[in-house]
């Protein structure tokens, strides 16, 4: 079974957040801690990207963006949302346009908590996103190698 | 018989002399960046995480035109080993990178038509000091074969080191590095997104990754042509040099923004007629008094 954990590739969304989760996942990028050296990568397009990693709650505008983002992804595929905004709708959630959290339009797998979430806890959400998306990768090619069964 | 073994050699090897090339290039950016750095395997393992993933083609006719792009590349290394015709090898270039622009701009995506229509402007500002460096050759050993270029006396860099310049100044076109990675971009948060790249994912993606693994050693062939000679040891020279001139775009990539194409062309048609326009008529008129 290749391990195919070694190589997620990011994709950064900015839903309605306030920025501040924006500039701490950027922050993981920097000299400092480096995500890179999992083989993080930041691609921002959604036809190469592994996880979606989503800041910022959903509003009556972003919704339809978000949901195609998810479709556009090719599987296996893991969301993470980082930061209580994307958790849970956070200090917006009343807001007249808020619809709330990520998990409101798309299945949300791993919750960065934090507001600002922290880059260590970034990191390790990215870390168990990275998990999940190995188990998935091979639940996928279980499921490709079936397929290739009942059709033969 | 020996060039059948340099054949199956560069089939065999080019694509893991490639991926540990960028896997050095990357760790060596991370380093000039003060970052620890992917492991130098990593390109390994993107692209066999890019052939495990769900396939999405936004056109069918795009995984057969990238094919074709990373078949063409291929027989342009195989003719190179091979020692046959050096013009012929960089014509089948120019055609292998012309059903890479097809493969992106049948997508119809914004993003990657921008993207392959730089790519155009790329292939014009790279051509001529590509071209001259065929003629450079020819005036040098009187051949364009490659074989017999690599047995002359001399290193053939004695007589052309301002096309040697002009080559490695575009090879950093070809290479899309920065300052000219007008058509793609490595790095986030572009305005082309992934510009000529952008459509394809999944196992397209790999393929084009390999394509260029087999480009990136093709291009380094020519650059160690300009050294070796009938001499064993100049191999050895080559390679060292090809390092350093790796090294070189690694350091330009990482210290300078990108440019806009107008530039870029002024720049690249500049250098290649300066250097190499000069070096080729020094080199007419030498051998004209020669005679
Ligand atoms: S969680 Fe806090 S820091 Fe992050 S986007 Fe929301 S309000 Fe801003």
């Amino acid at each position: 079974m290749a391990n195919i954990k070694r190589s997620p590739w990011l994709l950064h969304y900015d839903g309605s957040s306030c920025n501040g989760c924006d500039i701490e996942v950027l922050a993981c990028l920097t000299p400092v801690y480096d995500a890179e050296r999992f083989g993080v990568m930041n691609t921002g397009d959604p036809m190469q990207a592994d996880i979606l990693l989503i800041t910022g709650g959903i509003n009556t505008q972003n919704q339809e963006v978000v949901k195609q983002l998810y479709d556009q992804m090719p599987r296996p595929k893991v969301v993470c949302a980082v930061g209580v905004c994307a958790c849970t709708g956070g200090v917006f959630k009343d807001c007249y346009n808020i619809l709330g959290g990520a998990d409101t339009v798309i299945p949300v797998d791993i919750y960065v908590p934090g507001c600002a979430a922290r880059p260590q806890a970034i990191i390790d959400g990215i870390v168990q996103a990275v998990e999940l998306f190995q188990k998935r990768s091979e639940e996928h090619d279980a499921l490709v190698k079936n397929k290739g069964k009942e059709a033969s | 018989m020996n060039m059948f073994i340099r054949i199956i050699a560069y089939i065999l090897l080019a694509p893991i002399v490639g991926g540990l090339l960028e896997g050095i290039d990357r760790k060596i950016s991370a380093r000039m960046q003060r970052r620890v750095g992917p492991p130098i395997l990593q390109p390994f393992y993107d692209v066999i995480k890019l052939f495990k993933k769900q396939v999405i083609s936004v056109t069918t006719g795009q995984s057969f035109l990238l094919i074709t792009y990373l078949i063409l590349m291929i027989v342009t290394g195989i003719m190179f080993y091979g020692g046959t015709d050096i013009l012929m090898c960089f014509f089948v270039m120019s055609t292998a990178a012309t059903f890479l622009y097809f493969a992106s701009v049948v997508s119809s995506s914004p993003y990657a038509t921008i993207g392959s229509h730089r790519e155009l402007i790329q292939m014009m500002s790279y051509e001529p000091a590509v071209l001259l460096a065929c003629v450079g050759f020819y005036l040098a050993t009187g051949t364009f074969n490659v074989s017999e270029i690599a047995q002359s006396q001399i290193s053939n860099i004695a007589y052309l080191p301002g096309f040697f310049v002009a080559f490695v100044f575009i090879l950093t076109i070809k290479m899309r590095k920065s300052p000219f990675d007008t058509s793609t971009s490595h790095h986030m948060h572009q305005e082309l997104v992934k510009g000529i790249t952008t459509e394809m994912g999944a196992q397209n993606l790999a393929i084009f990754q390999i394509t260029e693994w087999y480009e990136n050693v093709f291009l380094m062939g020519v650059i160690g042509l300009f050294i070796v000679n009938s001499n064993p040891i100049s191999i050895a020279v080559a390679v060292a040099v090809v390092l350093v001139t790796y090294f070189l775009e690694i350091l330009i990539d990482n210290t300078s923004a990108r440019v806009k194409y107008e530039l870029m062309l002024k720049m690249s048609w500049m250098v290649t007629l300066f250097s190499a326009g000069v070096n080729l008529l020094v080199l007419m008129l030498v051998q004209r008094g020669g005679a």
